[in-house]
């Protein structure tokens, strides 16, 4: 009985997530093609596809693993410029754009599981407030390389320098990709709605199969309680630098999307506060909640597009609105209204079904 | 517990949700009044995007404040072409610019003044681009911005521009003979001026004896870059920032006793009017600055008073930029014969064309003789001023 209880939440939070992804696609994407939504909607589902795919990806470190990471952003970015790299790089080459988007997200997953990998074994010996300050050095780190980074491109191939756009010795033929502070610039935008939510679903994918599977539980073992976890033999590193290094790649993933979805993208704008603007989709959404992380994402999205008729109040209110939720969805009062409302919907369930819900 | 969760956040969502529609209900409503508005007096829509939060919000609100006075001015004249304005945030984010720009184009824009600084702008301008907009930006000043995009036009100087003006004008002044160099290394501004800056110095045959770098996150303490500066004996420091951290070096430098040349481009231009900054450290700096708010020409003076009376200070380059973009927008408009009916795709054409002719001559606040080349970049002179009492002095 309790193993049917167990599999029946399992698929559960499997339909939910699965589902509002398709159902948002099938009502979104056929007014998308018939241009029955607004610009203002339309251009932001491929960002929010991407928040999406952040949220999901820092809810396995945050949520499952039970680590507090602050340099997300940094995985983010570098997935984004690998991708814009390789997608320029293979522009000649491969002339379809969604295999090239195809080819830049998974390079950019590579490089950015790659420098999950390299961070991952110095500072998955770190505990809490000391692996958030490693991993906000991370980020910090990723951004000002970037930002001293000229990348080009010419027939025989790449040129980096740390210099300046001279510097990089290119032919009459070649191209300047990154330009330093200035970023990746001209790059042709390959991103789809379509592209964004089949990203998502394959997260959605890794994910929940990641956390109900024996390296999932390993994992949430270690979160709750470390040394009996490996009192019971759980090798801690493996399955913790596992979960981190999906982490970082799925994020990669989501930064290659995301800069396939812009014409310039700077490494600026992957810093501390992007990092921070997603551990609030997550904490909002729930830690280990994935739907959660889902629903979070795409509303604090688009509160502050939504707000644009506010003018000049408009950061100011959503900050307000933020605060607002965080107290809303933690006070002991909200808490109980939440619950009488909870015993509402339950009463009418059976009970064996309600007792499956706690 | 997780069950728990679930639902909360689902409240929470909720109740997002609600405010988020009501947010997007008040819009709806001034939207439709402004398209009642719009259809009765037949008005032009121009669009604007800059960051009006955030850090770089000095910048855009100077250049919407001085965009609104030259729509409000000629509106007041009462003529055919009618403007109304539009400003978005931005935030200085290429992302939220895009949103921005998707805003208004659900709003109707016709003309875009594209994005007041450069990063968000680079993004906006490929989008200008595949829609068939015609933009023109107050103040994003890379060349990225206009590269490969024929209705993508600047009002203020590309930084390659400024960087070789700079060198030419130290050359040509006799300003220094050893030079020192403080940039900002995580700014693309401040990096395209360097880097044209010191190709233009080779030719030109200065003497560059210090490159020092500081990055936004360190824009706090100068001492061990002017020290470096200062043991390398150089006599012009040549400051291709912004205002505010050029005050610190400017203090710092008094501090130690330390008085080269200051030699800054237009991102010095504000030093005057910033907050708690002792004027008396600017005597003798010398910038390439296109707008000058002490000038006494009948322009400048009659835009000065009209930003005091509305913004309450006085404005900088930015707010000049975007009243001469509007202005250059309204004149090419008349020219073109281009009306309220005329779809944003035929106005970009029509005033791709006005603004390339050569006949296409603009006098405005940050120059006279103002001509635009097809690849969207402005011609103007740049004009080197020189701090005097606390004013800035014409040198040529």
């Amino acid at each position: 009985m309790k193993k049917i209880r167990e599999l029946n939440s399992f698929t559960r939070t499997n339909i939910a997530c699965y589902g509002i992804v398709i159902l948002a696609f099938v009502v979104l994407y056929p007014l998308q093609s018939a241009g029955l939504i607004s610009h203002s909607i339309s251009g932001q589902l491929v960002p929010i596809c991407t928040y999406v795919v952040m949220a999901i990806s820092l809810n396995l470190t945050v949520g499952f693993l039970g680590e507090l990471s602050l340099g997300h952003a940094g995985f983010m970015s570098v997935g984004a410029f690998t991708g814009v790299i390789t997608a320029i790089s293979l522009a000649a080459a491969v002339p379809s754009p969604a295999i090239r988007l195809v080819i830049a997200i998974i390079v950019g997953g590579l490089f950015a599981g790659v420098a999950g990998l390299i961070i991952g074994i110095p500072v998955l010996r770190l505990k809490g407030d000391y692996l958030a300050i490693v991993t906000l050095a991370f980020g910090e780190i990723i951004k000002n390389i970037i930002n001293c980074l000229y990348v080009g491109i010419d027939e025989s191939g790449l040129h980096f320098s740390m210099k300046s756009d001279a510097a990089l010795g290119l032919s009459d033929m070649g191209r300047v990709i990154m330009k330093g502070p200035q970023g990746a610039v001209g790059i042709t935008k390959t991103a789809t709605f379509l592209s964004g939510i089949l990203l998502i679903l394959f997260a959605l994918f890794i994910v929940l199969n990641l956390v109900n599977s024996k390296t999932g539980r390993a994992v949430t073992a270690i979160r709750d309680n470390r040394i009996a976890a490996e009192s019971v033999g759980i090798g801690i590193t493996r399955y913790k630098l596992t979960a981190f290094i999906i982490s970082a790649m799925l994020a990669g993933m989501a930064g290659a999307l995301y800069a396939q979805n812009l014409s310039a993208v700077a490494a600026t704008k992957f810093d501390f506060n992007t990092s921070i603007l997603i551990l609030v989709f997550v904490v909002l959404g729930g830690m280990g909640n994935i739907f959660g992380s889902i629903i979070a994402a795409s509303l604090l999205y688009m509160l502050p597009e939504l707000l644009r008729g506010l003018a000049d109040y408009r950061m100011l209110i959503y900050a307000v609105i933020l605060i607002f939720v965080m107290i809303a969805t933690n006070g002991t009062r909200s808490k109980l209204i939440i619950a009488k409302i909870k015993s509402l919907f339950r009463f009418k369930k059976s009970p064996g079904e309600g007792a499956a819900n706690i | 517990m997780k069950k728990l969760t679930k639902i909360l956040s689902l409240t929470a969502a909720m109740a997002m949700a609600v405010s988020a529609l009501a947010g997007c209900g008040a819009q709806k409503a001034t939207e439709t009044a402004d398209t009642a508005a719009g259809t009765s007096a037949a008005v032009i829509k121009i669009g604007g995007i800059g960051p009006l939060t955030g850090p770089a919000a000095i910048y855009g609100n100077a250049a919407k404040t001085g965009a609104e006075i030259a729509v409000e001015e000629i509106n007041a004249l009462g003529g055919d072409i009618q403007f109304e304005l539009q400003y978005e945030d931005d935030e200085n984010d290429a992302e939220k610019a895009v949103n921005a720009y998707n805003k208004l184009k659900d709003w109707g824009m016709q003309v875009s003044l594209g994005c007041v600084t450069t990063k968000p702008c680079i993004a906006v301008s490929s989008e200008v681009f595949s829609d068939r907009i015609f933009a023109l930006t107050p103040s994003a000043s890379s060349t990225d911005v206009i590269e490969g995009k024929d209705n993508m036009f600047q009002m203020c100087f590309t930084d390659p521009n400024q960087g070789i003006a700079s060198a030419e004008y130290i050359k040509s002044q006799n300003l220094g003979t050893k030079i020192g160099i403080i940039y900002n290394n995580s700014d693309a501004y401040s990096t395209g001026i360097y880097n044209k800056f010191v190709a233009e110095a080779q030719t030109q045959g200065l003497e560059i004896v210090s490159t020092q770098t500081f990055t936004d996150d360190s824009a706090n303490d100068f001492s061990s870059q002017l020290n470096a500066v200062k043991a390398a004996g150089a006599d012009l420091l040549y400051l291709p920032i912004y205002y505010t951290p050029a005050s610190l070096i400017l203090a710092q430098a008094d501090k130690m006793q330390y008085a080269p040349k200051f030699f800054g481009v237009d991102g010095m231009d504000g030093i005057l009017t910033l907050e708690n900054f002792d004027t008396s450290l600017a005597e003798g700096v010398i910038l390439l600055t296109p707008f000058a708010p002490d000038a006494d020409d009948e322009l400048t003076k009659k835009f000065v008073e009209a930003y005091k009376a509305k913004a309450g200070d006085v404005p900088n380059q930015f707010a000049a930029d975007a009243y001469d973009c509007v202005y250059s927008i309204y004149e090419a408009i008349q020219k073109a014969g281009i009306t309220a009916d005329t779809s944003a795709a035929d106005t970009c054409e029509a005033l791709v064309a006005t603004f390339t002719s050569p006949e296409f001559v603009y006098d405005g606040l940050t120059g006279t003789s103002v001509t635009w080349q097809t690849t969207g970049e402005v011609s103007k002179k740049p004009k080197g001023m020189v701090i005097e009492n606390g004013v800035y002095v014409g040198m040529d």
